[in-house]
């Protein structure tokens, strides 16, 4: 069976938990060498590291705050110390406060702002000084929210509009270094974030299920495997894309 | 004649010149009191403030740089304290770098971000709370740049993609309070600015012209008309919408 | 092999991308029906090469304008396999005019093939579809959103293909039916050809404006045909996806 990333490297933010997890251990399953990078949860991380390990593969995880310049430069330079290159970067390092426009505060603000599209345009920036000639490819992780976002999700998506944006604009400026970049939006999927903010196993859960044509909440695992499909070889036509993966919902 | 903004109290922020001015004139003429907020340029603020009143029109010029929350919230508080109400905002202000991926400094990055983005969440914030009573309407400036972004306008796009989610959030949150909030995009417009920036006279603007199906560039008052439509009862109906003015260029 | 004994169904696949679909998809492990309207040697030709590089595929003739043929279309893929699970909308016919030369034929034949089709097709394809649900891939254009003077019908055909996914996803999720579609850039094959867009100015545009930098294959289309079918776009349906080497 063909490994459809064999020998590739991938960064991937935000990957201690989550889709992000997911995305790392299914990068690894289809061969390639993957960076787990993490900001504060450094257990959870080598978990990942470790699965990843177990079942045969390869995986370091580098600690950085992807909204601060040196940690990017460090991420990368780690990346290329354990790897020697990077092929695939993967930003999912996001956060999602859920606040009213009237109870916004600027640190809330500059927090979501920072690590959803600041930390975006960094990673993205070091990833295509280290991809050089060689071409590359860079996966955005946006949301349904980015098209058709609730009361609420006024910063969350806005930075995830903004990223969708970022992905149209830089497939435009990379197409001649051969790098493609697209977006992945999911819709309501199951992680420890979304347990951790209470969005699951209720009424809330319930009303969202009944928009999802397919019925039932996203899996890490749906997710992981369009990321490996645009990763690849297979994806070799399609860049500045944007693909909602929600089991339908809008 | 029927003045279509009769008595209502408008803010347009950055509208000493260019669209803004154009706005604000055309809200003048029909009946509005008009703040002209500017940033640095004292001397054509004056001059546009002058215009409107030699026209029959009421008008004040308010210093605010809308990078900065305290600016903001002083723009806000001297326009009750003039006129006694607000009716209508018009997040105008905006910052255009032309720069390429590997040209974006963490500190442009962040000053496009602190006007565009963060400086039109917090004059909307405010604008929201003075509009309670009676409801209001809210008119961002985007760009066909928001959903067809050239190269090497990766932070303006992304600012203004987030804008155009922004009306969508707000027109939900704020619908149940009779605020009505909407994006205009324009294309490429005859300004100060594009004439500083050197678009003007150049390939950029033949290109422009080229693609654009009623074969000119915008002038101010086009992009005016519909801010006033916007603002007016004439869009009673109208919320959460993006209409892009750019003579039918995508 | 991502589509092992799926059986699909690929509408005017004589040639062209839908050739290049029934071909990967064969490789992919599915059984194809290799649907044509008048084009049997092309369609033969199709067949043969699946079957020389071991994989199975018949031609089944039907004008899909008519639906008297979409229903024997499919009765004869029952008679041949008893069962389906992929039906891929492809088959089109464009024409290039302005508002004032269009005519009521024109209208009829480019609507009839390009979008009734499309949904009747649907129709039969459905009620085959067993317990275990089926994919739906319905193909557009990147023109549908971006047309240019010249392809006024075409493009409201595609608009109008576009929505389908979106409607159909919700009325066939509850069944496990995905549908989706595929927005192709401009695209080697046999169709451009007899336009005469290769080599011509038009092409050099596209050309400048393409971030990837060339045009696009039947096959580049094909290779995302074949994820949208597989268990690996599990969770993608009523969507859109644009394989244009980035000229959207």
């Amino acid at each position: 069976m063909t490994l459809k990333l064999k020998d590739k490297v991938a960064v991937v933010t935000g990957a201690s938990k989550g889709i992000g997890a997911g995305i790392a251990k299914a990068y690894a399953s289809a061969g390639a060498k993957v960076v787990v990078n993490y900001a504060k949860d450094k257990d959870r991380a080598e978990k990942v590291v470790d699965h990843i390990i177990d079942l045969g593969g390869k995986a370091i995880a580098v600690q950085a705050d992807v909204s601060k310049p040196a940690d990017v430069e460090r991420l990368f330079k780690e990346a290329i110390t354990a790897f020697d290159k990077v092929d695939i970067l993967v930003n999912n390092a996001g956060i999602y406060d859920v606040v009213m426009l009237e109870a916004l505060t600027i640190e809330v603000l500059q927090a979501n702002i920072n690590t959803n599209l600041i930390g975006t345009i960094l990673c993205a920036q070091k990833a295509v000084e280290v991809m050089g000639t060689d071409g590359g490819n860079i996966i955005n992780i946006s949301s349904t929210v980015s098209v058709n976002p609730m009361p609420g999700t006024l910063i969350y998506a806005a930075t995830k509009a903004a990223i969708d944006n970022i992905t149209k604009v830089l497939a435009k400026e990379l197409g001649t270094k051969k790098i493609r970049v697209n977006t992945i939006s999911p819709g309501i999927t199951e992680t420890e974030g979304s347990h951790e903010q209470g969005f699951m196993g209720g009424e809330w859960e319930a009303q969202l299920v009944e928009q999802v044509p397919l019925g039932r909440i996203g899996q890490p695992d749906d997710i992981a495997k369009v990321a490996v499909f645009l990763a690849s070889d297979d994806a070799g036509w399609v860049t500045g894309e944007r693909i909602q993966v929600a089991g339908g919902q809008i | 004649m029927n003045l279509l903004l009769k008595d209502k109290v408008a803010v347009i922020t950055g509208s000493s010149q260019g669209i803004g001015a154009g706005i604000a004139k055309a809200f003048a003429s029909q009946g509005a009191r008009v703040v002209i907020n500017y940033r640095s340029n004292h001397r054509k603020a004056d001059q546009l403030v002058d215009e409107i009143i030699e026209h029959g029109g009421k008008a004040i010029a308010i210093r605010a740089d809308i990078s900065e929350p305290s600016d903001i919230a002083q723009l806000f508080e001297t326009t009750i304290e003039v006129f006694g109400r607000l009716d209508i905002l018009v997040n105008n202000t905006g910052i255009l770098e032309f720069e390429v991926l590997d040209a974006i400094t963490p500190e442009n990055l962040q000053a496009q971000i602190d006007t565009n983005l963060i400086g039109t969440i917090l004059c909307t914030q405010k604008a929201a709370a003075l509009m309670i009573k009676e409801g209001g309407s809210i008119i961002n400036i985007s760009a066909t740049t928001s959903i067809n972004p050239l190269p090497g306008t990766l932070v303006f796009s992304a600012t203004k993609a987030a804008i155009d989610n922004i009306t969508k959030v707000l027109s939900k949150e704020l619908g149940p309070r009779n605020i009505r909030i909407n994006t205009i995009a324009p294309g490429m417009t005859e300004t100060e600015g594009s004439h500083e920036k050197g678009m003007m006279g150049s390939v950029f603007e033949q290109q422009n012209i080229s693609l654009t199906p009623l074969g000119r560039i915008a002038q101010p008052e086009d992009i005016a008309k519909v801010a006033v439509f916007l603002a007016s009862d004439d869009a009673a109906w109208v919320t959460g919408e993006r209409i892009q003015v750019s003579g039918g260029q995508l | 092999m991502k589509l092992k004994d799926k059986v699909a169904v690929i509408t005017g696949s004589s040639k062209g991308i839908g050739a290049g679909i029934a071909k990967e998809y064969a490789r992919e492990g599915a059984k194809v029906v290799v649907n044509y309207s008048s084009s049997k040697e092309s369609a033969d030709r199709v067949v043969d090469e699946i079957t020389r590089n071991g994989g199975t595929a018949i031609a089944v003739q039907a004008d899909i304008s008519k639906i008297a043929d979409i229903k024997r279309l499919f009765r004869e893929v029952n008679k041949t396999y008893g069962r389906l699970d992929i039906l891929v909308n492809n088959a089109s016919v464009w024409r290039y005019e302005m508002l004032a030369d269009v005519s009521e034929e024109t209208f009829l034949l480019q609507i009839n093939t390009g979008l009734m089709a499309h949904i009747f097709c649907a129709k039969e394809a459905v009620a085959m579809f067993g317990e275990g649900g089926g994919s739906i891939i319905n193909l557009s254009s990147t023109i549908s959103l971006n047309p240019i003077p010249g392809t006024l019908i075409y493009c409201a055909v595609k608009a109008g293909v576009d929505s389908i996914a979106k409607t159909l996803a919700k009325e066939l999720g509850p069944k496990n039916i995905r549908v989706n579609t595929i927005a192709p850039g401009m695209t080697e094959s046999e169709g451009s050809t007899a336009d005469g867009r290769p080599g011509s100015a038009m092409e050099k545009y596209y050309l400048d404006q393409t971030p990837l930098g060339r045009i696009g294959l039947p096959i580049d289309i094909a290779k995302v045909a074949v994820f949208l079918a597989s268990e690996d776009a599990g969770w993608i349906t009523g969507e859109r996806i644009t394989v244009a080497g980035g000229l959207l």
